[in-house]
């Protein structure tokens, strides 16, 4: 894993060390952008409509969430379902344990979760000494790998599938340069069945949890969620407070909207719902806060809390294809991940919401309609007033700022600066510059156009 | 009518052309044109680097010049957005009144001229780079993303120029990386993204990059010529006012 020292910079030049992988890590990514296009348009005009809905009823929910919770945690509880409330990820991983320890089960099963990936379960359960497989295709592929997923969707989406058949080879004994699609996915299938039949436990994650009904909903395309929680003695499903939806006819709102802007697809494979344990099985639910009531207080970044984690804005964004999901140095990475992780720790994110260049194509394809890219803005100015600017960031800043409040000192300046540039090129063209690294600079004239609009326009004006 | 030109700070000092071209062309369309001359900068480039309240004294400066005009006008989506958005000066009204009286120049011969015809001639293949904050603030063009009907304020422009072609990009409005700061605070991938768009262009048989904003086309230019290139970048007032 990378260091998390390493600001989203750093790490995306080493990133972009191997330009040819860069670019296919650019088109896979843009390929899925493509899909979901396609998908979007499917609907028609319907579209625009379904992203409001779902903006609205979002809106509703955390308005109204402390409500909406209890009463998923009441109607939960009549359903039989065991509700715990967790104040942050250390509270969560200490609920999980417990239960394991409660159960007296050292192993278990986990489908994709990345609120467990955010509260880092799996590295907390393992110094517990809990063996923790993962049955997402992609999150077991990145486990095997000992990674983080580089992807909320697409977990290893920046590992190539002949990297994946030396992985394989080397962890499930698959034949050595093996890199079919189909051969792989069955040798994990078979590896992953194995799990399946003799873990006792499984965690899963929570796509939208039903106030109305106490039930919750988990979407996966490859049936992992369902294998795992049917063949469980226990079933621990944990979801962050946000995941709530009021009502059950909610779902045909989001359902649509989630897959088409995931992937493209019309739905996911599989959208199973949980309500009640069957006979002499336990389900635990888990409710974590960890910083979210935190961010609904936040008036500018509250809308940050409808995310379906459908990760269209990451397949979107034009510095993630480039910079790849590590690039991030958090388990949400990408344009909404940069407006997450500085609510949680600020002085460790303080790099992410200037990984963007504004663009705003993340607040198009968002399907609950969060202003991405203008919390990303906002969130610049928050972090630069709280001191988490660089101080040599500063002192330019400032001087930027008292050149062009001046007008005769920014002429004064303009023309030295294009007069130097014209006499010592070298001076600006050399390795200090890292415009010049790879872009020339731009020619210098003699005239700026206020000097020549002096001359030729302004001769009878004052 | 009377329109205050404000030229971006860069373009004021690197592209004296692309003012000349959006001076030229508003008064060939009848405008009576005033460029104050103690302009300097709308301030974009502290704020979006997170240094929004050091903008308060280009902010003031901005005000003093510019408050008297009903249009004002800019060649550029970026500091036009900027100006609309984040302009706050000390007299709240005033201020007001000057984010609602900001113009990107295409969006000003479009809405407010409504410009149907134009004398002018560019016989070439051109491709056109759509600035995000145009295209996505300013609503310049209809976007890749959103499912609604196509328009484009710079095409219908561009459709009006003799000689030109347009080309297809396989990629419409992906972003250059220029980002303001980003270009050098994120070396890797701005130059990454500008090498990406200049290629779509190159590829699809472009011999110049237009667009309505010249620091995204500064950016390519840079790529371009680094790469010894003969394609050329023109702001889309060159080729408006070209012939």
């Amino acid at each position: 894993m990378q260091s998390s020292r390493d600001n989203h910079s750093t790490l995306a030049e080493r990133f972009n060390k191997d330009e040819a992988r860069v670019s296919w890590h650019d088109q896979t990514l843009w390929w899925i952008r493509q899909k979901r296009d396609k998908a979007a348009w499917s609907l028609g005009e319907e579209w625009e409509g379904l992203r409001s809905q779902a903006s609205q009823i979002k809106a509703h929910t955390l308005s109204n969430l402390s409500g909406y919770l209890e009463e998923f945690e009441a109607n939960a509880i009549a359903n039989g379902a065991i509700v715990h409330w967790a104040a942050d990820a250390k509270e969560h991983n200490e609920i999980v344990h417990k239960i394991l320890q409660d159960n007296k089960v050292t192993q278990l099963v986990k489908s994709k979760s990345m609120l467990t990936e955010e509260c880092h379960l799996n590295p907390y359960l393992e110094t517990h000494g809990i063996d923790v497989v993962d049955t997402d295709l992609g999150e077991r592929i990145v486990q095997l790998a000992n990674e983080a997923p580089s992807h909320i969707v697409l977990p290893c989406i920046h590992w190539k599938k002949e990297e994946i058949g030396e992985l394989f080879h080397k962890h499930l004994a698959t034949p050595a340069g093996n890199a079919d699609p189909s051969f792989l996915t069955n040798a994990a299938r078979i590896h992953l069945r194995d799990k399946f039949l003799t873990r006792r436990v499984a965690i899963t994650g929570v796509n939208f949890a039903i106030a109305e009904t106490g039930e919750f909903v988990v979407c996966t395309n490859e049936g992992n969620a369902d294998m795992g929680a049917h063949l469980s003695d226990v079933h621990i499903a944990c979801m962050g407070i946000e995941k709530l939806i009021p009502l059950r006819r909610h779902l045909g709102v989001f359902l649509r909207l989630l897959a088409r802007s995931a992937t493209g697809q019309p739905v996911t494979t599989y959208s199973s719902h949980f309500r009640k344990p069957r006979q002499g099985q336990q389900l635990h639910i888990v409710l974590v806060d960890n910083g979210r009531s935190q961010q609904l207080a936040k008036e500018d970044f509250r809308n940050s809390l409808k995310c379906i984690r459908c990760g269209a804005c990451f397949n979107t964004c034009p510095v993630y294809r480039r910079s790849g999901g590590h690039s991030y140095h958090t388990a949400v990475a990408g344009p909404i991940g940069s407006i997450l992780a500085p609510n949680l720790d600020m002085k460790q994110y303080a790099d992410l919401p200037f990984a963007s260049t504004l663009c705003g194509s993340c607040t198009n394809v968002c399907p609950v309609k969060i202003d991405i890219h203008d919390q990303l803005y906002k969130w610049r100015q928050v972090l630069t007033k709280e001191g988490y600017s660089p101080k040599t960031k500063t002192v330019a800043m400032k001087t930027m700022a008292a050149t062009l409040s001046k007008p005769g000192l920014f002429s004064f300046a303009g023309k030295w600066a294009r007069r130097i540039m014209r006499i010592a090129p070298w001076l600006v063209n050399n390795k200090m510059n890292p415009w010049y690294k790879q872009r020339n600079m731009p020619a210098a004239p003699k005239q700026s156009f206020t000097e020549w609009y002096k001359t030729n326009r302004n001769k009878d004006k004052k | 009518m009377t329109v205050g030109l404000f030229l971006p700070c860069y373009v004021n000092q690197f592209y004296p052309q692309v003012g000349v071209a959006s001076l030229e062309l508003l008064e060939k369309l009848g405008c009576d044109v005033v460029y104050p001359l103690q302009q300097t900068c709308c301030g974009q480039p502290m704020a979006n680097s997170g240094y929004e309240h050091l903008s308060s004294a280009t902010d003031e400066l901005f005000m003093r010049n510019f408050h008297e005009f009903d249009y004002i006008v800019s060649p550029s989506g970026s500091c036009a957005l900027h100006i609309k958005h984040h302009l706050h000066g000390k007299d709240h009204e005033a201020s007001a009144k000057v984010r609602a009286s900001m113009y990107e120049l295409t969006e000003f011969l479009t809405d407010v001229l409504k410009v149907e015809h134009l004398d002018a001639k560019f016989p070439h293949k051109v491709g056109l780079h759509q600035g995000c904050h145009g295209q996505r603030g300013l609503m310049l063009s209809q976007m890749s993303e959103l499912v609604a009907k196509p328009f484009s304020k710079l095409e219908k422009l561009l459709g009006m120029v003799n000689g030109i072609e347009l080309v297809d990009l396989d990629r419409k409005d992906e972003c250059c990386g220029f980002g303001g700061t980003f270009c050098v605070m994120e070396e890797a991938v701005s130059a990454k993204m500008g090498k990406d768009r200049v290629s779509d262009h190159t590829r699809n048989g472009a011999s110049f990059i237009t667009g309505a904003d010249m620091s995204c086309l500064m950016h390519l230019e840079g790529i371009l010529k680094r790469q010894k290139s003969a394609v050329e970048v023109k702001h889309i007032a060159e080729i408006l006012n070209a012939g």
